[in-house]
């Protein structure tokens, strides 16, 4: 324990009466000391995160090298549980439908968020109202919006297909959630819907950043609107379309509700991703261990999301010269 | 060059700083905005509410215009009926279910703001030792989804003796939220002066003196901020409510409406539509009151 003695802080005057030859008391120190004051203040904080955070973290990854069932206590079996899953081929196809759910839906929030953010930040009437509706979809639940799109998607009374009907577009209903490859496309529209209010509000935040006159000196050196955008707004935002793509990516990745509600993982598990066939097996099905080694699967993939825009971050502050705070 | 430009540097300044400024939209004419700008706009904003419309609308169609789409033009209902949100409040638990999610959301809430509140402080301005990696470390926390938490979660309520219990929530919820709610009121604790407290200091005041009359006062906004983003957090949460709670009694508004209004095989679409829109007014109308906090809470845990 240091006490460093600075202007600010009354540990300072603690450490005067202290090389006085008069040492602190015990109560004094624990709360006067910088250190100990904020062990303090973090204590609720770290309770929390340790006890339901940290500890179950190290414990799914303990769980996924057991057998343990729900009610049992399990062994220790090694590697038994991955391969298993190795040699699963529902595991595999969650595997690839997870990886096409999150990089279909995560490229057209992206497109179609910037695009939005670039409208929005247009001189319009009625801007912050227009803002405000936009963010909507975002505010309301996912599981009560995804009710909304499991009606809109329903095989006989769907709105969509009857639309399309009286247009004389189709002959008969779609069947939205029935087919597999229907139902993938159905999932991934729904959570783009979810998706693109998030990403076109941070973005518009960061868009409001850039001053107007740089497009000003663009304009005057000829710069045609692709340009304007590829040199000017593009770069000045990339920071923050790096933060907001990391959180979309991840949180895409790790996605259940939606799914959960409109599709359960069905038809034959063609909408399955590894959180949903998780649920199922370790919570529905009661094998803990299978279950939680599908849960670990993930981390080296949220790990990989979160590496690359971590530096793709650093990369940013260190070329605009920022000092790292 | 340079020369040239410094006149007119404070004026740039200016123009950059409010976006009140027209730019350059007015070299646009009205068709050209008609086409790239409004069109699109409003073909992408019909789109994103389309849903709640359908939503309503289909909660106040009577059963027989449901499943039929022939007689009555779907995209409107001449005879509406509050008949679905008759059934849902007064013949099943769903007040009950409301009353869950409030209590639930206000309680996990609070217990995160006041852990949020000490951890941002200690960080930002107690600079304790090691105060950037724990600081780095709650930014990583907020990084780990429920996704991959709830199972090992699961055996650890179970043994707490909290399984299908609403306290179970409570106590979890506040992981989801304590890392960004920590991080959003770091942000907002720098940018209160340092001088402040330092004056309070001389005059002797203690660091808990410091926390609750000086800087819990500056940071009102953003502790409104932390509130809204937390409790709206907290509405939509699933995955935990769906493995923890079991019995109707204790069920939150989403879990309990998936799996509430089916007869058997038949679904009973205009009291499930009812319900989803009903859950969602209390977050509707708290946002409609603080958009601004809303938006600053959203973009600010990005900017940091």
């Amino acid at each position: 324990m240091s006490a460093v003695p600075s202007s600010t802080d009354p540990a300072a005057a603690v450490a005067a009466r202290a090389g006085a030859g008069l040492s602190p008391s015990r109560w004094q120190r624990l709360t006067w000391n910088r250190n100990w004051l904020g062990f303090w203040f973090m204590v609720p904080a770290a309770a929390f995160l340790l006890l339901f955070l940290a500890y179950p973290l190290g414990l799914g990854v303990w769980l996924s090298f057991t057998e343990t069932r729900i009610g049992r206590a399990g062994v220790f079996v090694g590697l038994e549980n991955y391969v298993w899953l190795a040699d699963d081929p529902v595991f595999w196809l969650s595997v690839f439908n997870t990886l096409l759910y999150t990089t279909v839906a995560s490229v057209f929030k992206f497109a179609i968020g910037l695009y939005l953010a670039l409208l929005l930040n247009r001189h319009l009437p009625f801007k912050a109202m227009i803002r405000a509706v936009v963010l909507i979809p975002f505010i309301v639940p996912t599981v009560l919006s995804a009710i909304a799109f499991w009606w809109i998607y329903d095989p006989q009374f769907s709105i969509v297909s009857w639309s399309l009907r009286e247009l004389g577009l189709l002959e008969t209903n779609i069947d939205f959630l029935g087919d597999p490859w229907n139902a993938r496309w159905s999932v991934i529209f729904a959570n783009i819907w979810r998706g693109v209010p998030f990403v076109a509000i941070t973005l518009l935040a960061g868009l409001q950043t850039v001053s107007p006159s740089l497009y000003e000196a663009a304009t005057i050196d000829g710069a045609s609107r692709w340009q304007m955008f590829r040199f000017v707004t593009y770069p000045l935002l990339t920071p923050i379309i790096a933060v907001v793509m990391t959180f979309s990516v991840l949180f895409t990745f790790t996605d259940f509700q939606l799914i959960w509600v409109l599709t359960r993982g069905g038809p034959v598990n063609a909408t399955h991703l590894m959180a949903t066939l998780s649920y199922q097996r370790a919570i529905l099905g009661g094998y803990l261990g299978e279950g939680s080694a599908i849960a670990t699967a993930m981390i080296p993939f949220l790990l990989a999301a979160i590496l690359i825009s971590w530096f793709g971050l650093q990369r940013r502050k260190w070329q605009q010269g920022e000092a790292n705070d | 060059m340079t020369e040239i430009a410094n006149p007119r540097a404070p004026v740039d300044v200016k123009a950059g700083a409010g976006d009140s400024t027209e730019g350059m939209g007015y070299l646009e004419t009205l068709p050209r905005r008609l086409v790239t700008t409004y069109l699109p706009l409003a073909i992408i904003v019909f789109v994103l509410l389309f849903p709640f419309y359908w939503m309503a609308l289909t909660s106040v169609k009577p059963d027989a215009q449901l499943l039929d789409m022939d007689t009555v033009n779907p995209f409107w209902t001449p005879t509406p009926t509050l008949k679905h949100y008759y059934v849902l409040l007064f013949e099943t638990e769903y007040p009950r279910w409301l009353w869950n999610t409030m209590y639930i959301a206000v309680g996990a809430t609070i217990l995160s703001l006041v852990s949020s509140v000490f951890a941002a402080y200690a960080i930002v301005r107690l600079r304790y030792r090691g105060a950037q990696w724990i600081g780095g470390a709650i930014f990583l926390a907020y990084l780990v989804p429920p996704s991959i938490l709830f199972i090992p979660l699961s055996t650890v309520i179970y043994n707490y003796g909290l399984f299908d219990t609403t306290l179970a929530l409570i106590l979890v919820y506040p992981t989801i939220l304590i890392p960004f709610a920590t991080w959003l009121l770091m942000g907002y604790f720098k940018t209160i002066p340092f001088e402040l407290e330092e004056c309070a200091l001389i005059d002797g005041a203690s660091r808990w003196q410091i926390l609750t009359k000086i800087v819990l006062p500056l940071a009102v906004p953003g502790l409104i901020s932390a509130f809204i983003f937390c409790f709206t957090l907290c509405w939509n949460e699933f995955i935990y409510a769906l493995t923890f709670i079991s019995s109707s009694p204790s069920k939150t508004v989403p879990v309990a409406i998936v799996t509430a209004f089916t007869d058997g095989d038949v679904y009973r679409w205009g009291s499930i539509m009812a319900g989803a829109l009903f859950g969602s007014l209390p977050l509707v109308i708290l946002y409609a009151f603080f958009v601004e906090h809303y938006v600053a809470a959203m973009t600010g845990a990005v900017k940091e």
